[in-house]
Parts: structure tokens; C-alpha cells; sequence
């Protein structure tokens, strides 16, 4: 027989003889690797989707969009395409107020005005199936099935939209790209193009964006169309889109989002990793004799590590096909728990690459977490067989120690790079558990040493003895204050995180605060509406004036010129800044929402007329400081606006943070008073109306009288961004409910490490006349002091990476949350310590002899 | 067969060296049969074990088979042990998880022999043929250090060692459990060192060593 056949054969019968011994092990890669297939497959599926359905989400082969009347470089690109044989559909879109003159319903929705036979690939459905086929047939307007239930409407009624009476002839079943969410936004209604001058909608200062949709004939493709008028067509201002670009735009999207549960899942792994190592520790202790004798017998160490490694492996392996198979399961789960998010209708479909990938990934962590402790059985000395006393010589330089470590670290930024598909993504993930568990590992050391010097004597004694337990030799502060630590850390995260999201959301309303938001009010309008408002006797805010406006020129540069560009000196992924339209105000203050983050503003200069400044003096601009990243501009910058074709030269005198999560009136660019005198602007103003229902009346009536202004209700907007944190934290949720299962498994296997020795310690001390409920105070203190410190760190670093996230990540506000926080230390202390007595219940249960016999 | 020279082992214990063997020179020749005995602490199985290649001396020499074990890094010290060594224990240290059988196979499995039939005739020879299949739990004390003696013979090894071999047992066990040794001794002409401070036990070795507080106090034959 070889030496494998003896490994082989030996590990086989260590398995067949404890498979219950490695339960713990088992099912902590069992948990990590079905966090993972589910994700992994899930994304497969999804992608699979996206490309299977990208054509019908876009609904042709090529479409021109633009922020304006598209320009004659694009018509012309239209008609030559038209000449060779293109179909051609036109889409309007813009936001408007509609009201349903049978009931008192009023509603902000997007308006899509349609020519031609939208959509070429895939289909609206509708209810009644041919309303869509008939919709160009007159005034008729197909509407979201949501936009009825708000305004309490049903098919047939007749709907208001600025001038035009529509009658309402079917709801949207479903449709390619629909997100859930969307309608939440603002309800769809689809009008027939011809009848969109007659709404008279879409006058000055209103925003609409104009969409050409194509299919080209047989032997046109679209990429070569796209990418030759591309650049020439981004210095209009228009984007290209076909098929493939949104196939690409879609996909890195949704990978950041699945990529992000990935790593979620991932963490869940890493936390297995941990358990898998606690259940090899107590493995091999409960071996010790078995190791010993094979030594005895002539075994070297690297064939017991052979042995038992190939053991760890195998039910490692076991692990990881049940997760698999409950991966599977959960993949199920996860396109309806993200439905509401997603453009394309998922269909799971076993994914074999993630299968292996999810299975692979399971095994390799469990394998180097499992050799750790695994190293240690070729330092059992055969001499322990004759001696159970035996303390082993301490061999501090064991080079593969190293080796397995620096496996570990490698393994995790590998694993993270694969998970979210960034290299540095990975690294930095990677750089953040070293963090957290050098933070950890420094705390429970300093818990060690503090044991070991502070502990006051006048403590009583079953307190002092359950604490000195922290410092005696082979005591378990390192192992338990990490595992514990790190699954509170990450949990902690997690909903510091989560409920940092929601509680921005909720700064934002709160009382007294403006709920109503009115747009689109023209300079001669304005008497009207304030009257409206008074009558209704109700306060509002100030009116602010918008000027639309677009970059001409940066620093000298015309913005045609920037877009075209294609080299490294062009836009990049800016080009949305050069190529949007801003909708900018004049004021000589800061508001609430506003700090000042470099430069003056304008009130501590001396306020001059436009001809004392001279010809070189422009007027000053405060630009928000992301914009100005976007832009590449610095104070003292140049930027020439075009006002309504009426070029505006200014110079940046200062830079503004913007907090956006408020929902006030905050703008990108905020011109100094009196450089836009007379140029062309709309006015905007908020008002707080209690009642959702006299809300609704206000709105309506406004909507009577004023059809063009439009009114946003900043509840519903509320509401619909709530059900979007929600959705995602629920998802976030579904997969974090495998961190905390592997985190409880990891508990439960590293008090367990420790089990043997406490038992021992417990019967020796009931031999000394220690009564159980003495014990148990005793077991008490030391789990405890153990729960509390592992708690109390990870809350402060779930705390500080919640920040830094929030800060990074999120770009918002960070509020720490302390009330949540100490519910996470409370609930993690009464885990540490319920586990704790319930691992020491044999001390209770068995006699003490029965134990000392059987040492 | 087995000779040691000037042997000597101290260990580090709170800062103080303990001197637990000091300078023993003693030799058994192939085929011998020693018994050392000596009160508790009187270093006996600290002596075994640096007589097995288990631990390394801090001086002093000891020669197996003509190899001296100090040349011998740990992987070939567990080499020698498999190939001339047999080990029986107080507490019997069958490994758990393997029946009685496959507990005198690991041996031979280790050196790649044939192991079944090897097994079986072993296990018949200690009386055992029947119980092959039972695990240790399912054995008594006596049954169990007959499959551990079965275990040690396997291989046919040139020195047995045996540490307070009937300890654990009752006095007409052990006396089978020493018969069974004396006659496996006689049989394969192994040589037997045993180590136990049962003057009775004692007794049937054909040379007795006596240790306290490390040191030989005193060697005679029977």
C-alpha cells in the first residue's frame, strides 16, 4: 500500500467514524457557499437576460435623443437613413400635470408623445388588448395602470392634459423595460404626437427630451451608424443608443448592484471561514490522542496533516455541494425580492459556472482557514501518547504559518476582486477586514493584559475568578473576541448603513417642512398663482427664478469642440456636464441646503453696477463642488453661458457643497443678482398643504386654471424613495441573513474550542466545594466580559465604517445611531453569553468524577 | 540491542532548570527482557520516551539497532519507530474511531504491507478473532490492551515498550496481559523494556533497573 493509500484510507475512516464532529464545519461552508451560488446565479441570469432582451428595451435597432428639438445634423442622419430604408418613430417626453374631470384626482405624470409605430421589437401590452394599435386613432391616451388608481379613474373617463381633453382608452399591462418602481416616479400616459401642440404644454422654460427611434433595414447594422456619427453628434448635444450600448450600460449598472450582494455574500463565506477553522481546533483537540499514537506508530506529521486535511477537505467538500443545492433554492427567491428594481423580467435558469465558482470558492476558504489550525497536528508529539499533561514546546518561527496567512490575505482580495470584478475594489475590501481585525485583535490583547494587571481585588471572588479566566494560559479572549467582533462588525454596518439611508430620507419631510412644490410658473403667471395661494390661505416660500441655460464654452474651450472630442482631453464620462441643460438661479445669499467650500461669495464684495466692473470684470458664479470635479473648473475659471442664444461670460468666484438629500430648490450654478437681468426665466416656489386630500384639490384646481405649472408632491416622492431604500434593503437583508447565520455558527464554534477545558476546570472546582449556580456566575463574568468587549469594538468600528461609507460611498450625512447600536452590543452580549452557559452545561450536568475519570 | 549513554534531561519550569534524568548509561541486549522501577516522579517514562526516539535528550546518546537516535531529525525518527518499534500504553490508546482490527492494521498500512490476513492471525493469536469488528468502547480494559499488544506485534517490531501496561487493569488481567507479552517476547524474540513501579510486575522481567530522583539506583538480574 502507498503512503496516499494509507491517507486515503485513514481519512476515510475518521470520516465515517465523526461525521457529527464536523457538523460545524459543514455547515459553516455550507451557509457562505449558498450565499454565494444564489447571488452568482441570480447575476448570471441576469445578464442572460439583459442580452436576450436589451433590443426589446430599447425598442429598435438606433435612437437619437436630445434635451431640444432635434437639431438638423440629426435629421439629416434620419433622413438618410430613412432613404435607405429605416423605419422611423418619434417619442416626446415631458412631465406634466393631468386631472380626470370626473373625479378630483391630479397627478404629475410623464407624458410620452408618440409618431410611428413605436415600439419596432417587443411589445406594449395593453388593456383592452387593442388599444394600442388604436391609439393614434384620435384623442385617446393608453396610462399606467397606477395613474388610475391615484386619480380614481377608470378606462373611458376623459383626462386633462394642459389644453387637450384625451379620452382615456386603455392601461399599460406591461411593457419592455419596465421597472416597478418607476410608476411610483410619475405614472406614464402615451399620447398620440399629433394632438401634443394642442396641449400647449410644452412652452417656454419646460423640459422635454425628443427621441428618435429607428429600425434599420436588413444589411444596416447599427454600431457602424452609431460610432461614425457618434462624436460629431454628441457636439449637437445628442446621444446615440443602440442595442449593444445599452446591453453595456445595463450590465454595469446591474453588476454594481449584484456586485455589492456579492460581496455580501462573500463576507458570509469569510465568516464560514472562521467557523470552519473553530470546528477544526476542537477537531484535532478531541484527536490529540489519536495523532499522538499514529506518531507513536511511525506516522510522520506531514502524513497526519495528510490525513486530516483530506478529512477537513471532504467535508468540506460535502459543505459546499448542500450549499450549492440551497444556493440553488434561494436563487429562486431573488428576482422576485428584486423585481421592483429591474428593467428585465428574470428567468432563473441553473448556472453552472456559478455553481462551480460558488463551490470552488467554498472550498479553497475552507481550506486555508482550515489548515490553520490544521498546521498544528505536525507539532503533536508522539510523546503526548505517553504523557497527557503534556504541554507541547512553543515553535514560534513555523514558516508555513506565514505561508498559510499570506494564502489567506491573497485568497480574500482574490475573492473580492471576483465578486465585485475590480481588482481594486477587491483590495480595498480586502484592507478593510485587515482593519477590523487588527482593531479586534488589539482590543481583546488589551483585555488580556487588563485582566492580567487590573483586576481589582475588592471584586468578589466569582466575578475574579470568571475574569483571571481572560488571561490564564490557553485562554479563548483572542479567538472569541474576533469571531464574535467580526460578525457585529459587519452586521452592525449593515444597519447603521441602512437606516443612515432612511433616516436622510426622512430629514427631508418631517413638519413644517414645504411639501408642495410648484414648477414651471411663467413671469405673468405669478400674481395668479400667489393668489391661488392666498386664497387657499396658505404661506409659501419666496419664488425663485430659473434661467435654463447650456454651456457655450469652459476656460475658453467650446463645448462642441470638448464633446467631439474623443481623444484624452475630451469629456470622458463628464460629458452629461457639458451636454446638459442647467437650470440656474441669481440670489445674494446662501440657503440652508448651501456651504460655502471655497472662494467669496458676493456679498463681501462691494456690489457694483455692470458698467463700474469694467470690461474685465465678469460677473461672479458659485459653482457646486461635484459639478466643478465634472467639469475640470477652478475659481477664477471661465465659463460662457448660453442664455436663449444670448451668450453670458462669467468667472467662478466660489464653490458651493450642496446637501441634494434636502428637497429644497438647489442648483448646480448660482449666478450673482443682476448678471441675468432680463434674460428669459420660469419661477418655482413650495408651500406645505397637511391634508394628502386638500393637497390633491389645491393641485387640481391649480391644474384647472394654470395647466403649465406643474406641481410636485414631495410626500409622494418621499413615499417612492422609501420603497426604493426599502426594496434594496430588503435584498441587502436576504443576504445578510447568511452573515448572521454563519456569525452565530462561528459563535457556537468558538466558545466550543474551549469546551473540554472548561468542563475540566468546572468538575475540579466542584470538587473543591464550588456549588452550580456559583459556576455558572463564574461562566457568567468571562463570557460576559468577552460578549461586552467584542461588542463594544465592533460597534465603534461598524460605526466609524458606516461613516466612512456614508461619507464615500453614499456622499451623504452620517448620524451614529446610537440607540441601534446598543441594541447590537445588548443582543450580541445576551448571544455570548446564553451560548456561553449553554456550551457549560455539561460542567452542571455531569458529576465531577465522571469527568476527572474519564481524563 | 538498546543502549543509552549518559542520558540526560532537564526541562525549564518557571524560570528553574529541573533536572528530571541524570547521566544514565545502561545497555539491553536483543532479545532481553528490563523492567525500570521507581516511585512516581522518578523519571521512568521520561526515560521510556527518550529510549523510544519520542523526545531528544538534553545529553547523552541513545543507540537503537545499532542507530543512534540523536542523527535522526523526527521524520525519521517516526520511520524507525514504525519500522522497530511497538508501543503499549496504561491507558491502551486504541485510536476510537477504528475497530480493533484496523487498529493493528494502521501499522502495517503505514509501512504499505499487506495488512488484513496479518491482522486477523494477530488478533488470534491475543484471543480476539471474534471481536475484530467492535470498536474500543465496545471492548473491556483487558480486551483492549490485548488488541493494543496485537497492535504492537504487528509489525514485528525489534523493541516493544511498554508503560505501566496493566495499570488500568485487575491483577489476574494484567497477569494475562504480562503472560501474553512474556510469551510474544519468547515467540519473535523481541526485546522488552517495561516500565512500571509494580514490584510484582517487575519481578517476571529477567533484569530489573531501579530509578529515584533520576538516577539508576540500582541494576540486578533475576
Amino acid at each position: 500500500m502507498t503512503s496516499l493509500g494509507f491517507v486515503l484510507k485513514m481519512a476515510a475512516r475518521e470520516v465515517r467514524a465523526s461525521p457529527r464532529r464536523l457538523l460545524l464545519l459543514t455547515t459553516s461552508v455550507a451557509v457562505g457557499v449558498a450565499a454565494l451560488v444564489a447571488i452568482n446565479s441570480f447575476t448570471a441570469n441576469l445578464r442572460d437576460s439583459v442580452r436576450r432582451q436589451a433590443q426589446e428595451l430599447l425598442g429598435a435597432d438606433l435612437s437619437l435623443e436630445a434635451r431640444q428639438p432635434l437639431p438638423p445634423g440629426a435629421e439629416a442622419l434620419i433622413d438618410s437613413l430613412r432613404g435607405r430604408g429605416a423605419e422611423e418613430a418619434r417619442l416626446t417626453n415631458f412631465s406634466a400635470m393631468a386631472y380626470v374631470t370626473r373625479t378630483d384626482g391630479t397627478r404629475l405624470v410623464q407624458v410620452a408623445a408618440i409618431r410611428g409605430g413605436y415600439p419596432f421589437y417587443g411589445r406594449i401590452r395593453t388593456q383592452p388588448e387593442a388599444a394600442w394599435a388604436a391609439l393614434q386613432s384620435g384623442r385617446h391616451a393608453v396610462v399606467d395602470p397606477s395613474l388610475l388608481t391615484a386619480l380614481r379613474a377608470r378606462v373611458g373617463d376623459s383626462l386633462a392634459l394642459g389644453e387637450t381633453r384625451f379620452v382615456i382608452s386603455g392601461i399599460v399591462a406591461s411593457a419592455p423595460g419596465n421597472v416597478g418602481l418607476r410608476a411610483a416616479f410619475g405614472p406614464r400616459i402615451f399620447i398620440p404626437a399629433q394632438y401634443l401642440e394642442e396641449t400647449r404644454l410644452l412652452g417656454f422654460g419646460a423640459r422635454a427630451e425628443y427621441e428618435a427611434y429607428l429600425r434599420l433595414p436588413a444589411g444596416v447594422s447599427a454600431e457602424p451608424v452609431a460610432n461614425a456619427h457618434r462624436a460629431t453628434l454628441r457636439g449637437e448635444r445628442v446621444r446615440v443608443r443602440t442595442v449593444a450600448d445599452d446591453r453595456e450600460r445595463l450590465n454595469e449598472t446591474l453588476s454594481r448592484l449584484t456586485g455589492y450582494l456579492g460581496l455580501v455574500a462573500l463576507i458570509a463565506l469569510l465568516l464560514g471561514g472562521i467557523g470552519v477553522a473553530s470546528a477544526v481546533v476542537v477537531f484535532i483537540r478531541q484527536r490529540m490522542d489519536t495523532i499522538a499514537v499514529l506518531r507513536c506508530l511511525g506516522a510522520t506529521g506531514r502524513r497526519v496533516l495528510a490525513v486530516y486535511g483530506l478529512e477537513a477537505a471532504g467535508m468540506a467538500l460535502a459543505g459546499s455541494l448542500v450549499g450549492a443545492v440551497v444556493g440553488l433554492g434561494f436563487q429562486q427567491a431573488l428576482p422576485g425580492l428584486l423585481a421592483d428594481l429591474l428593467p428585465v423580467d428574470v428567468e432563473t435558469a441553473v448556472s453552472w459556472p456559478a455553481i462551480w465558482l460558488g463551490m470552488g470558492m467554498g472550498l479553497w476558504v475552507a481550506l486555508v482557514f482550515a489548515l490553520f489550525p490544521l498546521l498544528s497536528v505536525r507539532r503533536i508529539p508522539p510523546l503526548a501518547a505517553l504523557r497527557r499533561d503534556f504541554e507541547p514546546e512553543r515553535h514560534p518561527r513555523d514558516l508555513w504559518r506565514w505561508v498559510v496567512a499570506l494564502a489567506l490575505a491573497l485568497s480574500t482580495v482574490g475573492l473580492a476582486a471576483i465578486q465585485v470584478g475590480s481588482g481594486r475594489q477587491g483590495a480595498i475590501f480586502a484592507a478593510g477586514v485587515a482593519v477590523a481585525l487588527v482593531v479586534l485583535w488589539a482590543a481583546s490583547w488589551a483585555l488580556v493584559r487588563a485582566a492580567r494587571r487590573w483586576l481589582p481585588g475588592a471584586l468578589p471572588y466569582l466575578w475574579r475568578q470568571g475574569l483571571s479566566n481572560l488571561h490564564r494560559p490557553s485562554n479563548q479572549t483572542v479567538t472569541v473576541v474576533l469571531a464574535i467582533g467580526f460578525g457585529a462588525f459587519l452586521l452592525g454596518t449593515l444597519v447603521l448603513v441602512q437606516l443612515n439611508l432612511l433616516q436622510q430620507l426622512r430629514l427631508s419631510g418631517g413638519p413644517a417642512r414645504p411639501n408642495l412644490v410648484l414648477f414651471d410658473i411663467q413671469p405673468d403667471q405669478l400674481s395668479a398663482v400667489q393668489r391661488a395661494l392666498r386664497e387657499a390661505g396658505l404661506s409659501f416660500a419666496a419664488p425663485v427664478p430659473i434661467v435654463p441655460m447650456r454651456i457655450a464654452s469652459v476656460r475658453g474651450r467650446q463645448v462642441r469642440t470638448i464633446l467631439a472630442d474623443t481623444s484624452g482631453a475630451g469629456p470622458g464620462s463628464a460629458s452629461w456636464a457639458f451636454r446638459r441643460e442647467y437650470r440656474s438661479t441669481y440670489r445674494d445669499t446662501l440657503v440652508a441646503s448651501e456651504q460655502l467650500a471655497a472662494g467669496t461669495w458676493w456679498e463681501t464684495r462691494p456690489r457694483a453696477s455692470s458698467s463700474a466692473r469694467g470690461p474685465r470684470a465678469l460677473p461672479g458664479i458659485s459653482v457646486e463642488t461635484g459639478l466643478a470635479e465634472e467639469l475640470a473648473v477652478g475659481l477664477g475659471d471661465e465659463i460662457v453661458w448660453d442664455v436663449q442664444g444670448i451668450p453670458v461670460a462669467t468667472r467662478i468666484t466660489s464653490l458651493r457643497e450642496v446637501d441634494w438629500a434636502r428637497f429644497e430648490p438647489n442648483f448646480f450654478v448660482v449666478f450673482e443678482p443682476g448678471s441675468l437681468d432680463g434674460a428669459p426665466h420660469t419661477l418655482v416656489t413650495l408651500t406645505r398643504i397637511e391634508q394628502p386630500a386638500a393637497r390633491g384639490a389645491f393641485q387640481r384646481r391649480l391644474a384647472e386654471r394654470l395647466p403649465n405649472v406643474t406641481t410636485l408632491d414631495l410626500s409622494l416622492v418621499q413615499e417612492a424613495l422609501e420603497r426604493l431604500v426599502d426594496r434594496v434593503v430588503l435584498a441587502i437583508r436576504f443576504m445578510a441573513a447568511f452573515t448572521l447565520a454563519t456569525g452565530t455558527l462561528v459563535l457556537i464554534g468558538a466558545l466550543a474550542t474551549s469546551r473540554f477545558q472548561r468542563i475540566r476546570e468546572g468538575a475540579l472546582l466542584r470538587t473543591l466545594g464550588a456549588t452550580r449556580s456559583q459556576l455558572l456566575r463564574i461562566v457568567f463574568a468571562e463570557y460576559f466580559a468577552l460578549g461586552a468587549m467584542a461588542a463594544a469594538v465592533a460597534a465603534v468600528l461598524s460605526a466609524a465604517a458606516a461613516w466612512a461609507l456614508a461619507k464615500w460611498v453614499f456622499e451623504g450625512r452620517f448620524s451614529p445611531q446610537p440607540l441601534p447600536l446598543a441594541a447590537l452590543v445588548l443582543g450580541v452580549v445576551t448571544l455570548t453569553v446564553v451560548v456561553g452557559l449553554l456550551n457549560s452545561r455539561e460542567v452542571i450536568r455531569r458529576t465531577p468524577l465522571e469527568v476527572l475519570r474519564s481524563e | 540491542m538498546l543502549r543509552c549513554a549518559s542520558l540526560t534531561k532537564t526541562y525549564r519550569s518557571g524560570g528553574r532548570e529541573l533536572t528530571v534524568l541524570n547521566d544514565i548509561t545502561f545497555s539491553v541486549e536483543p532479545g532481553g527482557f528490563a523492567a525500570i522501577v521507581g516511585p512516581s516522579g522518578s523519571g521512568k517514562t521520561t526515560l521510556l520516551g527518550l529510549l523510544a526516539g519520542l523526545d531528544r535528550p538534553t545529553a547523552g546518546t541513545v543507540h537503537l539497532d545499532g542507530q543512534e537516535l540523536g542523527e535522526l531529525d523526527e521524520d525519521a525518527r517516526a520511520r524507525m519507530r514504525g519500522e522497530k518499534i511497538g508501543f503499549v500504553f496504561q491507558s491502551f490508546q486504541l485510536i476510537p474511531t477504528l475497530t480493533a482490527r484496523e487498529n493493528v492494521q494502521v501499522p502495517l498500512e503505514l509501512r504499505g504491507e499487506e495488512a488484513d490476513a496479518r491482522a486477523a492471525d494477530l488478533l488470534a493469536r491475543v484471543g480476539l478473532e471474534e471481536r475484530g469488528h467492535h470498536y474500543p468502547a465496545q471492548l473491556s480494559g483487558g480486551e483492549q490492551q490485548r488488541v493494543a499488544l496485537a497492535r504492537a506485534f504487528s509489525t514485528r517490531p525489534k523493541v516493544l515498550f511498554a508503560d505501566e501496561p496493566t495499570g488500568n487493569l485487575d491483577a489476574r488481567t494484567g497477569a494475562g496481559i504480562i503472560d501474553l507479552m512474556v510469551e510474544l517476547n519468547r515467540d519473535l524474540g523481541t526485546t522488552l523494556l517495561l516500565v512500571t513501579h509494580d514490584l510484582d510486575l517487575a519481578a517476571r522481567a529477567r533484569r530489573t533497573i531501579r530509578l529515584a530522583d533520576g538516577r539508576i539506583v540500582s541494576d540486578t538480574a533475576a
